[in-house]
């Protein structure tokens, strides 16, 4: 369980989770990238930058 | 023996994490996810692969990473040539053209006032984009002098370098659709409409996917254009133009949630095998050099 670092949801990671994945809040619809699996811990994901794409 | 295999990715998306995902459950693979953020460049750091996948969102990390890696050991997938070609769209446009590759007429110029004349000498309405843009970010139709010139001047106070360079493309009317298609080495594993309210139509700008027969139109140009920029894993983007097809711009690193949604080809699994495949030909090559 991690909570929404803004506007405090707690969430349940699902089982598959990744490191670094990208998961959106429930509540505030903020993307959140996991950081950490173990202990589980997200942070807000970083904002798209100029050079992103595919 | 197992295959080392490396993904390069920062942010896991849906598509990073099918092919995690797919990765993990073959025995014959041991995968690594290799976070660009985290790397002090060292070389040794990928002494262990055998293969990079380049699943890097930031493509100014994915270029240098490729770049550094070319040449030596690990197999790219991408080549760095190929990364390095459909990251620039006036590169993808040149050799496109130069390999009898149907593609949107086009001019460069770089300064304002020959902008202008680019443009007027093209056509309304005309399509400028940033040369190595992604995403439909900064692409703007212009559909008159009035609009092109205050588009140039306010492009010609942008001060990334990228920004001095004029990338205008002839407008191709598609009643706001164009086609992605997946190629997988040789094989086209599918293609899919993408159809939108904005004639730019973006997957990442809310444009979304429907069914696409694949003809052999579709085939015959995608395998010119893989012999143009070098082949891999390549999105290709095209335009259904009064003349036939012609082929917009190329991806190397592609993002296929949205399309697969309506293609039967199981991209991930086709990745995966082919970036397995690539690294047994290279083994058999070294071999019969010995």
């Amino acid at each position: 369980m991690v909570n929404c670092p803004e506007c405090g949801t707690k969430i349940e990671l699902a089982k598959d989770t990744i490191q670094n994945e990208i998961i959106d809040c429930p509540t505030c619809g903020l993307e959140l990238e996991v950081v950490s699996l173990d202990p589980p811990q997200v942070e807000l994901a970083p904002e798209e930058e100029e050079d992103w794409g595919e | 023996m197992k295959t080392n295999l490396g993904i390069l990715s920062s942010r896991i998306r849906v598509e990073e994490k099918l092919l995690i995902k797919e990765a993990r459950n073959r025995s014959d693979i041991k995968l690594s996810v290799v976070d660009p953020r985290k790397i002090i460049w060292d070389l040794s750091d990928f002494d262990d692969l055998d293969v990079l996948i380049d699943r890097e969102i930031s493509q100014s990390r994915a270029y240098h990473v490729m770049e550094m890696l070319d040449s030596g050991p690990v197999k790219l997938i991408n080549d760095f040539d190929t990364v390095k070609i459909c990251g620039d769209k006036v590169l993808t446009s040149l050799l496109l053209e130069r390999e009898g590759v149907p593609t949107p007429d086009f001019r460069v110029a770089f300064d304002k006032q020959s902008a202008l004349v680019a443009v007027e000498n093209i056509g309304y309405p005309a399509v400028l984009k940033p040369v190595d843009g992604s995403w439909g970010r900064m692409v703007v139709k212009i559909n008159d002098r009035e609009s092109a010139e205050a588009i140039l001047e306010h492009k010609s106070y942008l001060d990334s370098r990228y920004h001095s360079v004029y990338y205008i493309q002839k407008f191709v009317e598609t009643g706001n659709k164009d086609i992605r298609a997946f190629l997988i080495g040789d094989d086209v594993v599918g293609a899919a409409y993408r159809k939108s309210d904005h004639w730019v139509t973006n997957a990442a700008r809310g444009g979304k996917s429907r069914p696409y027969q694949v003809k052999k139109d579709l085939i015959d140009i995608l395998a010119k254009t893989n012999q143009a920029v070098g082949g891999g894993v390549l999105a290709v983007d095209l335009l259904e133009s009064s003349h036939g097809l012609v082929v917009n711009e190329i991806n190397p690193c592609m993002e296929f949630k949205e399309s697969m949604k309506v293609i039967d080809g199981d991209i991930p699994a086709r990745v995966i095998d082919y970036a397995v495949q690539q690294v047994k030909i290279q083994k058999e090559v070294e071999r019969l050099n010995v």
